[in-house]
């Protein structure tokens, strides 16, 4: 691998014993438009340290070069643009060969930043700063907005950027183990050989936590944990993955990330147990020039040197309160940094500030002495993130002793187990030991969680667990006993003898919550919300016990009376990718679809149903079906198949008109309401057999239905005998219309009488069609003419469909879409329920007076029916005719009388076969009398009169055409 | 995400099922006021604690049945009279 230009890897150590880094696989990339070189296993900022680079980024408010801090997927100041992907967290994605990396929030340059001046303005930038000065004149707002908005850190993303693939997926562990570190690696392995398969996630790129950075002792108990881990059949193991949240009932989001050919994927885990095992992360000291590239946390110095075999700098300084900065003291020794001075805050240490322009040069310490370095390394407390926690109801406890906070289990539900070191301190063997009971514990509770689960559906009391052969003892009877795990002593340090920054994400200073506090946001939420402390993207992970410890330094209050923000999901960043996962959009085709894009169909969204809505001339389609013959598909009509002694009863208790004198053979119009007398659906139905039904029912409404009647069959008559089966898709329904239609069906049926006096208007019968048996052919008509509805076997439809075509070449057979269906049936005037009606059209509002028989027994909708009728004064369903039959009202205009809006046109067209406009439209009672002059406002505003008509029907009102 | 123990699947996502409503008992249509017949249709209680609900297992068993909630902790607990 030559890459030619790059920089030599001036700071990478030889070998070390826990390095992740490949170095027999070379990489290059590029780093603000030059060549770089790197390892695998090599992080963006670890190769880029390697090669001596310190600066990676400008702040977000005042643009100020940072470095280093953390080294993990949390430094805010690591963060890049990796090809078109904004905000990579570059302290944790892995070198791809030939990765394109670069700054972002910095413009010119990363060495040179214009708006760098901002921290000039420091002063003139206090918390409150943009609330306080763009609040007036209000009008500007947009104006600053648009300013304002490039001032916005961030990266860029590019409105050309290849679709990218997401990925979802259900997994139900018994236990879910989040962060693989000991703790979390100990509790898997003793949950898993208790019985329980386990999900052990982890944020990391390998299993280990602080083990991989701990020395020889640490590296050999990290290889006989993993060890055990991997030969586990009952773990799985998620590395690069971190749990986003938990809710209602262990329900776990965990977004995996770094698989081949999948952005992300979100893992959906219901799981027995959580048990959560996070590891601490290391907190920031607050001092002037904390920010400095060069000052860094103890874990970030002993991450680099251990994982990716990088020196953090040349001369160094150390701040320590604890062994992971005594060690990491050690490691700089070994690692070939000169340390200048070790600072013991136990003792005393501590430093007042760091000094440099762009980089660290010296630091200035508590006895006054002053040290040139380019490292300063800072070891003064851990942060618990309880987010997992707090997300299960815990209120996280501070304790002055250790100076972090700790779990309340009190507050934690059974379900949820902390382990590792948000649950106490002692040394590893401690830990493990601790682990290991809970992740016991855990199988236990899960296992007993699913049988008392079992017992309640089926009554039986077998586990499948404990039925697993290879498994060792199954898990425990009895509660496992947890030990105690004590909170060791750490001095509590969080903010020096100077300012500095708290949130180095958001760039603001102990000097920002100061003003906060003195302008009245003195409550943690108040002072959070107002100076943006732990809202960047760290989210409180490393400022938030600094934030609360200054607050009550300011205020005079404790920490503990002080409290915590509240950690709400996500844990981490996850794209809106993953939350949507892959697409899926169903969509339901008829088996005529085929033929329908071969012949030029406009497609109509329906529901989930594509439908052909024309061919190309809906008026000469709807004149064919009046003149000759024409056939639709309305495959998506709902229909049930109802078979039963008792379907009269359900029909009758779910139509409005009656129900019990249907012959066998005969089909009948109904209308359903719901139970407030609004009109729910409308179709029609025929009686097959003696007691066999087909009911069909609008388009949109096949489901709705189904559950309704189901609804009343299951809970008002569990006594009645009707067995319902939606059976929608199992026809394909097609519908021939026109005075010809008799003709053209006699050609294909055969086995069937089809004349007036055989097969009568609202009959129904069964038949052979183009060879396909039993079909069912009822008469019936929706456009108003002679018709026959016709509802094949599926896998038929399309065969039919044709045959129908073929046999009727002659008598000028053609097709027509839903556009000349709704002109052809607002002509005849059949409402459409949705169209014409609304969820606030009772029955009698919907032209349905000759339907409802109020004197039947009890049905649905009959009290609000009647109390409907008696009230006299309701809008009507009317057809009017606009005076100008040139002016087709749009659907939805008004019909006004003065300023007072008396009704609405639900349906207009322009009628082929009267050559003018029509419409339905609700009306006021008062003027839904026929001849009434009523006015229509246009959406424009003009207004044009139109006439109340006689019957809803503009053609045929005597149904001459449909009985013939 | 809440678990909602069906009598006939068991326990199962809440996304699988339809609530239905708090169970009000549904007056003789013949015998009751207007008043009446509205607070059937339009009033619930809607209280804090434990409710006795009415749900439809839509992507299962196409089952209703009736289930005891806690509003405030969304903890269920299955009914003898489920079915």
């Amino acid at each position: 691998m030559t890459a030619p230009g790059a920089p030599p890897a001036r700071m990478r150590l030889g070998p070390q014993p826990g390095e992740v880094i490949d170095r027999s696989a070379p990489l290059s990339f590029r780093w603000n438009a030059r060549p770089y070189l790197a390892f695998g296993g090599d992080t963006i900022i670890s190769a880029l340290a390697a090669a001596g680079e310190r600066v990676f980024s400008r702040s977000f408010k005042y643009h100020r070069p940072r470095g280093i801090l953390t080294a993990s997927y949390l430094d805010p100041g690591c963060t890049v643009q990796a090809g078109d992907e904004p905000n990579v967290r570059g302290a944790h994605r892995l070198v791809e060969d030939g990765m394109d990396v670069r700054p972002q929030n910095s413009w010119p340059s990363l060495r040179f930043d214009v708006k760098a001046a901002n921290q000039l303005a420091a002063a003139f930038l206090p918390a409150g700063f943009y609330y306080k000065t763009f609040i007036r004149p209000q009008r500007l707002w947009p104006a600053y907005e648009h300013v304002l908005r490039r001032f916005s850190a961030g990266g860029t993303t590019s409105a050309h950027a290849a679709a990218e693939y997401y990925d979802k997926r259900y997994a139900h562990p018994d236990v879910l183990v989040a962060g693989g570190g000991p703790a979390g690696m100990a509790a898997a392995l003793a949950a898993a050989r208790a019985g329980a398969s386990v999900l052990l996630v982890d944020e990391e790129h390998q299993l280990g936590g602080h083990l991989r950075w701990s020395g020889q002792a640490g590296l050999a108990a990290l290889r006989e944990l993993t060890d055990q881990v991997a030969a586990e059949d009952a773990i799985e193991v998620m590395t690069n993955s971190v749990v986003l949240g938990r809710y209602d009932g262990n329900w776990l989001a965990v977004v995996q990330r770094g698989l081949p050919g999948v952005t992300e994927r979100l893992i959906k885990a219901r799981a027995g147990v959580l048990v959560a095992a996070p590891g601490l992360i290391e907190r920031p000291y607050v001092f002037a020039g904390n920010d400095l590239p060069g000052v860094m946390l103890s874990t970030a110095a002993r991450r680099l040197i251990a994982l990716h075999a990088v020196r953090p700098g040349d001369r160094a300084v150390v701040l320590t309160a604890n062994a992971s900065g005594d060690a990491a003291a050690a490691d700089l020794t070994r690692a070939g940094v000169e340390v200048a001075h070790v600072a013991d805050a136990r003792r005393g240490g501590d430093v007042v500030r760091a000094h440099g322009r762009g980089a660290l040069r010296a630091v200035e310490l508590a006895d006054g002495s002053r040290h040139d370095c380019d490292l300063l390394v800072t070891a003064t407390g851990w942060t618990a993130p309880m987010s997992l926690l707090t997300m299960a109801g815990d209120r996280p406890v501070y304790s002055q002793r250790a100076a972090r906070f700790f779990p309340d289990p009190q507050r934690l539900p059974g379900d949820v187990l902390p382990a590792g070191g948000i649950a106490g301190d002692g040394s590893l063997d401690e830990l493990v030991a601790h682990a290991t009971a809970v992740g016991a514990e855990a199988a236990r509770r899960a296992s007993a969680a699913s049988q008392a689960a079992a017992g309640h559906s089926a009554g039986a009391g077998h586990s499948a667990g404990a039925a697993a052969p290879g498994i060792s003892s199954g898990p425990a009877r009895e509660p496992v006993a947890i030990p105690e795990l004590p909170a060791g002593e750490h001095p509590e340090l969080f903010r020096g003898r100077t300012h500095g920054f708290v949130d180095l994400g958001e760039d603001v200073s102990s000097k920002d919550l100061q003003t906060a506090v003195q302008e009245g946001y003195d409550s943690a939420e108040l002072a959070k919300r107002y100076t943006t402390a732990t809202m960047g993207p760290t989210q409180g992970k490393l400022e938030v016990v600094n934030v609360v410890a200054i607050l009550a330094g300011l205020t005079g209050r404790t920490i503990a009376q002080t409290g915590t923000t509240t950690w709400r999901p996500p844990y981490a960043p996850v794209t809106l990718g993953a939350l949507a996962g892959r697409i899926f959009e169903p969509v339901r085709y008829s088996p005529m679809q085929p033929w329908h894009e071969q012949h030029g169909a406009t497609p109509l969204v329906a529901g989930a149903w594509i439908r052909p809505d024309h061919y190309g001339d809906p008026a000469a389609e709807a004149r064919r079906v009046r003149e000759s013959v024409a056939i639709i598909d309305v495959t998506p009509i709902g229909k049930l198949d109802l078979r039963g002694p008792d379907v009269p009863k359900l029909l009758n208790l779910l139509y409005v008109n009656k129900w019990s004198k249907l012959g066998v053979g005969r089909v009948r119009y109904g209308a359903m309401c719901a139970e407030d007398g609004v009109v729910l659906d409308d179709g029609v139905t025929g009686r097959l057999g003696e007691e066999h039904y087909l009911m069909s029912t609008t388009s949109s409404g096949a489901e709705t239905v189904a559950e309704w009647a189901e609804n009343w069959l299951q809970t008002a008559h569990p006594d009645w005998q009707v067995h319902l089966t939606p059976v929608t898709t199992a026809f394909a329904s097609m519908n021939i219309a026109g005075p010809r239609s008799r003709e053209l069906l006699s050609r294909v049926a055969s086995g069937v009488g089809l004349s007036p006096e055989a097969f009568g208007y609202m009959q129904v019968r069964t038949g052979e069609v183009a060879g396909v048996a039993d079909c069912v052919m009822w008469r019936i008509g929706f456009t108003g003419e002679l018709s026959y509805e016709l509802h094949v076997p599926a896998s038929y439809g399309l065969h039919v469909w044709e045959a129908l075509l073929a046999a009727g070449e002659d008598l000028g057979v053609g097709v027509f879409g839903v556009e000349a269906q709704r002109i052809l049936r607002l002509e005849k005037g059949h409402l459409i329920v949705g169209q014409d009606t609304d969820g606030l059209t009772q029955g009698f509002s919907a032209g349905l007076d000759w339907a409802i028989k109020l004197d039947k027994d009890d049905f649905i909708g009959q009290s609000e029916l009647a109390w409907q009728a008696a009230s006299q004064d309701y809008p009507q369903l009317v057809a009017l005719q606009p005076a100008d039959g040139s002016v087709v009202p749009p659907e939805g205009s008004q019909i006004v009388q003065g300023t007072a809006i008396e009704g609405r046109i639900t349906s207009s067209r322009m009628s082929p076969a009267l050559g003018r406009s029509i419409c339905l439209a609700q009306l006021s009672a008062g003027l839904a009398v026929p001849g009434t002059q009523v006015t229509v406002l246009l959406p424009g505003g003009q207004r044009v009169p139109a006439r109340v008509m006689e019957h809803l029907a503009h053609v045929d009102p005597e149904g001459e055409r449909i009985r013939g | 995400m809440m678990l909602l123990p069906c009598p006939w699947c068991g326990p199962r996502n809440v996304s699988e099922f339809r609530y239905v409503s708090e169970l009000v008992p549904r007056p003789d249509p013949a015998a009751a006021s207007p008043g009446e017949w509205r607070d059937y249709l339009y009033l619930r209680g809607n209280q804090r604690g434990w409710v006795t609900e009415r749900w439809y297992h839509r992507a299962g068993c196409g089952q209703y049945f009736l289930v005891d909630r806690e509003t405030a902790t969304d903890q269920t607990r299955p009914r003898q009279d489920a079915r």
